[in-house]
């Protein structure tokens, strides 16, 4: 499919496509680079954090340190090794011990990095249906329609802010679902966590509006540790959605996140994510390590969580948002799409741990390769001697686009009770030279001929996503694939 | 309308058309009939510039400017149109949204506004009811699905719907019923008009009923062997193609 002559056609600079790429101009609070106990102290101080907090973050600490070495090595990616030693591990752009009490104390510099980036988060201009919770390198900066959502006895603000306000509620559910001593980075995120976004939903409301948190770099040389906790009480119902945008930068940024969700009875929660990180240059330079672990707890009867990312950016892509199905009955669901491009790597997937009866899981996951890049899916699907007549359904579909990228698939199945049901299908496909043609036949250009196919691949996917997020992740899918021509 | 001169044609190494000199003017209809093998297909597909195809010698003129010098979707937009033999499936791709980029891109290459959705919904409906094909099937991922008829009825609404200069069919009643060839047929007449030329495809002589051409040629090997009038595909059913290949 590749002609010389789409190839010069496109010889743009990618940096300059990356439309996402500007440095917001802010002076910013950096603790000293590195990391050991007197940060983790120093950023627990300045947090003005509860004792237990800071026990629970040395514990994660010096149980990171004794592993310090062990960074995991089975996934399908390969990187420069890290040195720890030579990042910040905080970066509060806000510059006051407190953060900003208003609107009105945020440096304009800030909200109009924001508006750029089209999350508005002046009060005449919030998201209609949307509140917002914007976090620019370490700290949140603002969180929109606090008060409409207060009525409804619906908390959705930073963790930071939740472990002032509420650190009941946070101590009773921070690590239970992912404890630090998960894995590598896991842990590394609970000893340096700076902020992220907290929502709890109680008993019977159904939140009327979705909740969303955009998260942005922007200091150069900075780990972003954020920590997203989302609680559904009995019978409540909560979309959540995530975006993700990095600046331009040489250098390799790191990104070590936590997201833990407990759905209690009948509680269902619908995660969305758009991560759209810078993906590095065209030859494989720079770019965000996207290492995440994202984890729910289906714990109630009935209970359902649905996770749907759109993953485009990211030099590497290192995240298997799980789900533990504890409750009988219940439900979950893994939507993803992959898109990797140039020399992007990524290796995603979920897991899917059964343990409750009559549990039903759902795994559709479509990946893209073009260009030189690796697109791996990994997952496990783990049925428990307890879990008599679970079910399970995996689809794993990759699409290659030109002839030098790659596609992997690695399905881990474990079954300990008889009763279960699974089925796997699996396809590998590529944009034909018939389809291609058969688009260019009609007068559809090339690029829009590959877009137009990819998107259509991805639809069920985008189906799942709420609808101005899938016109997002459309419009992502189409500036990710530019250039990609052949 | 077109003018060929000579024209030569690989497909990898191996030489399928070798010398095709053949004129087409506004308001004609074109039958191209031969045996299997003989380079009709690759003929419709070098025209439209199927890339796997590479041309060694000959021009092709479409309305005053070099056809051979466009990319393909340029020569679409130019109102070359080819009516595939096996159109192919896009999974996922809705045909409502399919056939609106390709009109929009025409219209946009014309210097004309892309069409509004309601002001395209409006005439695709036109164009189904035209065509008389299940208006569902534009609700659907475009030919995924869709049986051997469908799909040609398929091809015969995006003709109708895109109003190119040249139509080319490519085989288009290879497959067809008695019913559906009728309504490929009668798509292809309402078609034509005094301003475009048809160039009809075909093995067998029976859709020619139906679509009444002003011309007939016989490709056999590569070349052009006997040209005539609608009498001449008549009596090539009655001959059969060894008539024309002892020449």
């Amino acid at each position: 499919m590749t002609t010389p002559n789409s190839i010069s056609r496109h010889s743009t600079d990618l940096d300059t496509e990356y439309k996402w790429g500007f440095t917001i101009d802010i002076d910013a609070e950096l603790a000293p680079k590195g990391l050991n106990e007197e940060i983790v102290r120093f950023i627990s101080y300045k947090k003005n954090e509860p004792d237990w907090l800071l026990e629970w973050r040395l514990q994660a600490f010096r149980f990171w340190e004794k592993q310090v070495d062990n960074h995991p090595e089975w996934a399908n990616v390969e990187f420069p090794k890290i040195d720890y030693q030579d990042l910040y591990y905080y970066a509060d752009p806000t510059a006051t011990s407190e953060g900003p009490k208003s609107l009105d104390e945020v440096d304009p510099e800030i909200i109009e990095g924001f508006n750029k980036l089209g999350i508005p988060i002046e009060e005449q201009k919030q998201l209609a249906g949307v509140a917002v919770d914007a976090v620019l390198d370490s700290v949140s900066v603002a969180t929109t329609y606090q008060d409409m959502l207060e009525k409804e006895g619906i908390i959705f603000c930073s963790i930071s802010e939740a472990v002032q306000k509420h650190p009941d509620l946070v101590k009773a559910y921070l690590g239970s679902v992912v404890p630090y001593s998960d894995n590598y980075y896991a842990c590394l995120n609970s000893a340096v966590f700076s902020d992220g976004s907290f929502a709890f939903i109680p008993k019977g409301v159904k939140c009327p509006i979705e909740l969303m948190t955009y998260f942005r770099i922007n200091q150069v040389n900075t780990g972003q540790f954020e920590r997203t906790l989302i609680i559904a009480e009995d019978d409540s119902y909560v979309s959540y959605l995530e975006g993700c945008t990095a600046p331009v930068r040489k250098e390799s940024q790191l990104h070590a996140a936590v997201v833990e969700l407990v759905a209690l009875d009948n509680a269902e929660i619908k995660y969305s994510t758009l991560q759209n990180w810078y993906p590095g240059d065209k030859n494989g330079q720079g770019g965000v390590y996207n290492f995440v672990t994202k984890r729910g707890k289906a714990a109630g009867v009935n209970s359902k969580i649905s996770w749907t990312q759109v993953e485009t950016g990211s030099a590497i892509t290192w995240k298997y948002p799980s789900v533990i199905l504890q409750g009988d009955n219940s439900i979950g669901e893994f939507y993803s799409v992959a898109l990797v491009n140039n020399y992007q790597q990524a290796d995603t997937g979920t897991k899917m741990i059964h343990i409750g009866k009559n549990t039903k899981s759902t795994i559709v996951a479509k990946g893209i390769s073009a260009g030189h890049a690796e697109n791996t899916y990994r997952g496990l699907v783990k049925i428990n001697p307890s879990a008599k007549g679970a079910k399970n359904f995996t689809q794993c579909d990759s699409l290659l686009v030109g002839d030098q990228c790659g596609a992997h698939t690695v399905p881990y199945i474990e079954v300990k009770n008889p009763t279960a049901q699974l089925e796997h299908e699996a396809t590998t496909s590529k944009v034909s030279d018939d389809q291609l043609f058969y688009c260019l036949q009609r007068g559809i250009g090339q690029e829009e001929a590959n877009y137009m196919i990819i998107n259509g691949f991805c639809r069920g996917i985008f189906q799942e996503l709420p609808f101005e997020f899938a016109m997002e992740a459309s419009q992502l899918l189409k500036v990710s694939l530019e250039g990609t021509v052949g | 309308m077109i003018n060929i001169n000579n024209l030569q044609a690989n497909i990898e190494e191996t030489q399928i058309l070798k010398g095709i000199d053949l004129e087409i003017k506004a308001g004609e209809v074109h039958a191209i009939m031969g045996p299997n093998g003989s380079g009709k297909s690759t003929l419709a597909n070098v025209i439209a510039g199927r890339p796997e195809y590479s041309v060694t010698e000959g021009s092709v003129t479409f309305q005053d400017k070099e056809l051979l010098d466009m990319e393909p979707e340029d020569r679409a937009r130019e109102g070359v149109f080819l009516a595939f033999q096996y159109p192919t499936e896009l999974p996922g791709v809705r045909a409502w949204q399919f056939l609106k980029a390709a009109a929009d891109s025409i219209r946009v290459h014309n210097g004309e506004e892309e069409y509004s959705a309601r002001e395209f919904d409006q005439k695709l409906k036109e164009c189904v009811a035209q065509v008389a094909i299940n208006p569902e099937l534009v609700k659907r991922n475009i030919n995924e699905g869709f049986s051997g008829g469908e799909k040609k009825r398929n091809e015969i609404l995006q003709m109708t719907l895109l109003n190119p200069k040249l139509a080319i069919l490519d085989e288009t009643d290879s497959g067809l019923d008695i019913d559906a060839l009728k309504i490929v047929a009668d798509g292809v007449n309402n078609f034509r008009n005094k301003a475009n030329a048809v160039l009809v495809v075909t093995h067998y002589q029976r859709l020619l009923n139906y679509i009444v051409p002003d011309k007939v040629h016989v490709l056999v090997d590569g070349k052009i062997v006997q040209s005539g009038g609608p009498e001449l595909a008549l009596e090539l059913e009655a001959k059969g193609y060894d008539w024309v290949k002892g020449d």
